[in-house]
């Protein structure tokens, strides 16, 4: 069967000369980067090859880029990192609502520790009012977070406005910006960030490749304890085939972001456009121009995401959800819930992510399954006969 | 895949899907923020379950649950049909996911109501009319346990609960906002 992969929110595929660039280190070239020897020396050269490579990308300087393992990594060491190395000037943080996980979970994990925390909204496209983040500073805050883009709707955040106000007001500013980078120009200089947030995985990179940008001069804990690697700032034996493999990815998404972008964009449109009308009660969730190029999001009314998830993996298409069910905690999406949607629509939450290798046909065959498995769904949904005979009446 | 063949086998091809105008007993169990619904409409002869229709809003385990309780309650006499149990239905489906488990206390359950219903209306030809009580149950979303209005624990996976402001329903401690009515827990 055909197997079409629009899962990009979970993880890119590798380009084959990532694939080509890392296994020298998985073979002869295994050396610790930290040995003397001529074989320790020429992984180390690999990784601050990599360095300079996805400094580039975000048109960093290549000593600010430490390697970690994920972008969860990147984000608790962001947030625990940065409050702990500033909280005698105070202990209140500025979040969104729409954070990732890793985010959320690295807040109320500090919260033990005395931080307090302000979780400004989004409108209904999932978007942050700088003008909220501004009303929420108080005198002890020293740390604003707000993800670049959000992995579920797609919404591009307004975060040059946002990393500007916390200049004014002696803020750090650090943005998630995992599902960003790699995907649409991102440039820590332009944008005036202090630290930044990304992964390899999300733009043709191994997974377990990540790394965070801390500008020069922002000082931040340690967040493993032990030897000399990134600047004594993360511990641990550099895992080189992972970092040859960013390095790469940087170098390639560099090289290839427009073409890519316009493609998957035209690509993305159709998808938009032409799945709302292919079936009934199907709405677009996040921002309908300023979203991730590869990125297209619904609410299907009156079924559930993971029966359509099921089905649309019957059919070889690869999706996912925000639904209730999809998620191993059993809750709904608390981006699309920030976002006003209520319950019962978040639960037919769909998010389509293209990769590079998608095309035309993917989509034509996207838009041809699609109709008759939400067609067999509502037959079987008590909510879509309710609103028949709602109509009816 | 997260499912047995079994359960993947009912979701494609599920039995006895549909509504019945002339339906005996009508149950009705969940709502979209549990994440499950179903109603199971039942046709009583003699006493025993001739035929069941249901309609399920929700993943690939309810679907599978709502078929198969459909299946087993054909032709089981209504003391038969009540013995139905979440376990027995989880095992014919060969297991389901650990965090699926209650979508199965749903569809024996959405079953049990629909007998309720019938048992009621029966009841109801024999005796003058009386307001039933509607018995509010509500399973832990994240585990099995049934969770009862004046009760704020889960036993079962250990969540504590408290009744939300607004609607009443009970709500999970941690919580900031109520999954029933949407309510922000104001937090002191």
């Amino acid at each position: 069967m055909k197997r079409i992969y629009l899962d990009h929110i979970a993880g890119t595929p590798l380009h084959p000369d990532v694939v080509d660039a890392m296994l020298p280190y998985l073979k002869e070239k295994f050396g610790n980067p930290q040995s003397l020897h001529s074989i320790g020396q020429e992984a180390l050269e690999a990784i601050e090859e990599s360095r300079d490579k996805v400094a580039r990308l975000i048109n960093a300087e290549s000593a600010d880029i430490l390697f970690v393992s994920s972008g969860s990594e990147a984000n608790n060491f962001a947030l625990k990192g940065l409050a702990f190395a500033h909280q005698s000037r105070g202990k209140h943080i500025i979040l969104s609502s729409i954070e990732h996980q890793s985010i959320l979970h690295s807040a109320k994990y500090l919260e033990k520790f005395g931080f307090r925390f302000s979780h400004i909204p989004v409108d209904e496209f999932g978007l942050v009012d700088p003008e909220d983040m501004r009303k929420a500073i108080t005198d002890e805050t020293i740390l604003v977070s707000i993800l670049l883009a959000n992995g579920e709707v797609g919404t591009i955040e307004p975060i040059g406005e946002i990393a500007n106000v916390c200049r004014d007001k002696d803020i750090l500013f650090h943005t998630d910006a995992v599902d960003a980078v790699g995907n649409i120009s991102v440039d820590v200089r332009a944008l005036g960030v202090d630290a930044l947030s990304l992964a390899g995985n999300q733009f043709y990179g191994p997974k377990g490749s990540a790394a965070l940008y801390v500008k020069k001069g922002r000082r931040i804990l340690p967040f493993i304890d032990g030897g000399i690697q990134e600047s004594g700032r993360r511990a641990g034996t550099e895992d080189v085939p992972a970092i040859v493999g960013l390095g790469k990815a940087a170098e390639i998404a560099l090289q290839e972001m427009e073409s890519r972008m316009e493609r998957m964009k035209t690509l993305r449109n159709k998808l938009m456009k032409q799945l709302p009308q292919a079936v009934e009660h199907v709405f677009l969730t996040g921002h309908p121009e300023r979203r991730l190029p590869h990125h297209a999001s619904f609410c299907v009314e009156y079924v559930e995401g993971e029966a359509m998830l099921l089905n649309l993996d019957l059919k070889g298409i690869s999706a996912s959800s925000g639904s209730a069910c999809t998620s191993r905690a059993l809750k709904a999406s608390h981006v699309l819930l920030a976002m006003g949607i209520d319950h019962a629509l978040a639960q037919g939450s769909l998010v389509f992510g293209l990769i590079d290798r998608t095309n035309s046909e993917d989509i034509d065959y996207l838009l041809e399954v699609f109709p008759p498995i939400i067609e067999r769904l509502r037959k079987m949904s008590p909510l879509y006969t309710q609103y028949l005979e709602e109509k009816e009446k | 895949m997260i499912y047995t063949e079994k359960v993947m086998e009912h979701f494609q091809n599920p039995r006895n899907v549909g509504t019945m105008k002339d339906a005996d007993g009508v149950g009705q169990v969940g709502n979209p923020v549990c994440g499950d619904m179903m109603t199971f409409y039942i046709k009583v002869k003699d006493n025993r379950i001739d035929d069941v229709k249901f309609q399920t809003f929700g993943c690939g385990a309810a679907i599978a649950v709502s078929s198969m309780v459909s299946e087993m309650a054909i032709g089981k006499t209504i003391e038969e049909a009540l013995k139905i149990t979440n376990r027995s239905v989880a095992e014919e489906l060969g297991g389901l996911p650990k965090n699926k488990m209650h979508c199965s206390n749903l569809g024996a359950d959405a079953l049990h109501k629909a007998i309720e219903n019938y048992q009621e209306r029966q009841k109801a030809k024999q005796d003058p009319p009386k307001k039933s009580e509607d018995k509010e149950s509500c399973y832990c979303p994240y585990c099995d346990g049934p969770i009862k209005g004046i009760e704020n624990y889960c036993q079962s996976c250990k969540v504590e609960f408290e009744d939300c402001p607004e609607c009443k329903k009970p709500v999970n401690k941690q919580a900031d906002k109520c999954p029933h009515c949407g309510a922000t827990k104001v937090r002191v």
